[in-house]
């Protein structure tokens, strides 16, 4: 490759990880559950968009078949799993409830990631410019969305942060382990899979008993 | 040197002239996305020549400030547009005058005029808006700041026609994170800033609601008509800064000639054409937001600026 192509594979690799850490973001503020679904969806697709990205730069043709495993598994089968399983409450077109505010908490994430830069920082001294990008963003995307889940009062919004924790580990994985064998790959694209349909039934049945899923009013065990 | 001059003259007729057709094309394709007919695309040059021939009424409990405020708005945008770039690519006369940050206080001191005035009328629903606007102020200042920040970081420089050369020398800087969510946290800072539709309903006609507006409703004749003025002209000063500075550098002069000058008109036109074609899409698919729902739409524009900062400060 030319010096001049390499500079706009490592420009947009960058992008990728800028508009994935606003995806993090954007799951603490979307206020409806269809929101956070959509959000989710998008990180995914840029997820796959920065395997592809990688795997150009790296010579690996493992990661295109990671950014197709992404597309197939996050942005199909995942969403569409969520419709046929959770149906009311994906449908819901309620406001979502936060113990702490859409402002706060974002500052509040904006905090957590410099804290990530500041934790990766002394081991960037001997790694290339993508891992720069990667690495302390898929950090990032995985303490805020261990912060989404502590915060959010509902279980399907929390139910999308857990799956966003494994999409900001697996951004940060692609590029500090380009030739990951691909069976790891699998296991975990299914295992989310399986993840996505336990939970989701497991939510419905919750709903079916007691009538909503928002997890801040569920503080006391029924007595039959 | 006397070209130099010239060329700023023009530039500054360029928005003062050209800005209300940008406004009156933004509703009348509003109205035509609604379902509408909407109103003729000169409609704003016609409602300012109308009221330029009325009386003006004035308050007798209102003091000079109210008299002045007009004119120090009007003043305000006219500044800003000799410091930026607007039809060319390289300084003109007045250029180094005030950068950015300079025309950044320019605009400020006539919006904070107007709040001033506003209360100066003693209408009620003046103050309430001017409250109102300073609270979307207070909040939008803070993005303001970081994205002047991270301009200056990656430009080394504040001058805005050193600035738009930065971002695509070479052309790869254009897709840099820090360029693109620049643009993205700045374009939802105009939104907060003129008042459209996310933050402020700018066709609503119900003064409760109103933000924006109230703080002019006491304004008769030509005062009413340089407010009306002032405004379009901030929104397009405001537009020319994204399009020009932050987001595509391309279609201005570099040539000194007059003809390089004068077919750099249709260019800066078409750009903002193409905002104003932006503008309308987010208005007609958004809803006005809740007042207290305002500090989310701000909040997450500038977490959107700072990670501008963030991704840039990690990559060099």
């Amino acid at each position: 490759m030319t010096p001049d192509k390499v500079a706009w594979i490592h420009e947009l690799i960058l992008l990728v990880a800028g508009f994935f850490l606003l995806c993090s973001f954007g799951l603490i503020a979307a206020s409806q559950v269809m929101g956070c679904l959509r959000v989710y969806v998008i990180q995914s697709l840029l997820l796959a968009a920065s395997a592809v990205l990688l795997g150009i730069d790296y010579h690996s043709a493992d990661l295109w078949i990671v950014a197709a495993i992404a597309i197939v598994a996050k942005a199909v089968l995942i969403p569409f799993l969520l419709r046929r399983t959770a149906r009311h409450d994906m449908i819901a077109r309620r406001e979502l409830q936060q113990a702490i505010s859409v402002p706060m908490s974002l500052l509040i994430a904006l905090a957590l990631t410099v804290l990530a830069y500041y934790i990766v920082d002394p081991m960037m001294d001997h790694t290339s410019r993508s891992v720069h990008a990667n690495l302390p963003i898929g950090f990032a995307a995985v303490l805020i969305a261990i912060y989404t889940i502590t915060v959010r009062r509902e279980a399907l919004p929390q139910m999308l942060s857990l799956l966003a924790i494994e999409n900001g580990a697996f951004f940060a994985g692609i590029a500090i382990a380009p030739n990951f064998p691909l069976i790891g790959e699998l296991a975990a694209a299914f295992d989310v899979l399986m993840v996505v349909l336990t939970l989701g039934v497991l939510s419905t049945q919750i709903h079916r008993l007691s009538g909503s899923t928002e997890v801040g009013t569920l503080s006391e065990l029924m007595e039959d | 040197m006397v070209r130099m001059i010239l060329f700023n003259l023009i530039q500054v007729a360029v928005v003062m002239f050209l800005s209300p057709l940008a406004v009156g094309i933004l509703n009348r394709f509003k109205e035509r996305v609604a379902g509408k007919k909407g109103p003729s695309i000169f409609q704003t040059y016609r409602d300012i020549w109308k009221l330029f021939h009325k009386d003006q009424i004035l308050s007798s409990e209102s003091t000079w400030i109210f008299r002045a405020t007009p004119y120090v708005c009007f003043a305000a945008p006219i500044l800003v547009t000799m410091l930026i770039p607007v039809l060319t690519s390289y300084p003109l006369f007045f250029a180094f005058m005030g950068d950015m940050i300079g025309g950044g206080f320019v605009l400020a001191l006539g919006g904070f005029f107007a709040t001033i005035a506003a209360v100066d009328s003693a209408n009620p629903y003046g103050a309430m808006g001017a409250s109102r606007t300073r609270m979307v102020g207070f909040l939008a200042e803070p993005v303001f700041m970081v994205v002047f920040f991270t301009v200056c970081f990656v430009a080394n420089s504040t001058i805005p026609y050193i600035v738009q050369q930065k971002w695509v020398h070479p052309e790869s800087n254009f897709f840099n994170p820090a360029h693109i969510l620049v643009a993205v946290a700045f374009f939802m800072l105009i939104l907060a800033e003129t008042g459209k539709i996310p933050v402020d309903n700018p066709s609503g006609h119900f003064e409760l609601a109103m933000i924006d507006e109230s703080k002019s409703l006491e304004y008769s004749g030509s005062g009413a008509a340089l407010m009306k003025w002032a405004g379009s002209m901030k929104f397009f000063v405001l537009l020319c800064i994204f399009l020009n500075v932050l987001i595509a550098p391309w279609g201005l002069a570099s040539g000194t000639a007059l003809g390089d000058v004068l077919l750099a008109i249709p260019l800066i036109f078409i750009k903002v054409l193409g905002a104003v074609i932006l503008i309308v899409m987010v208005e007609s698919s958004l809803a006005k937001l809740r007042l207290f729902r305002i500090t989310a739409f701000l909040g997450l524009a500038f977490v959107v600026a700072v990670a501008a900062v963030l991704t840039r400060m990690m990559t060099t």
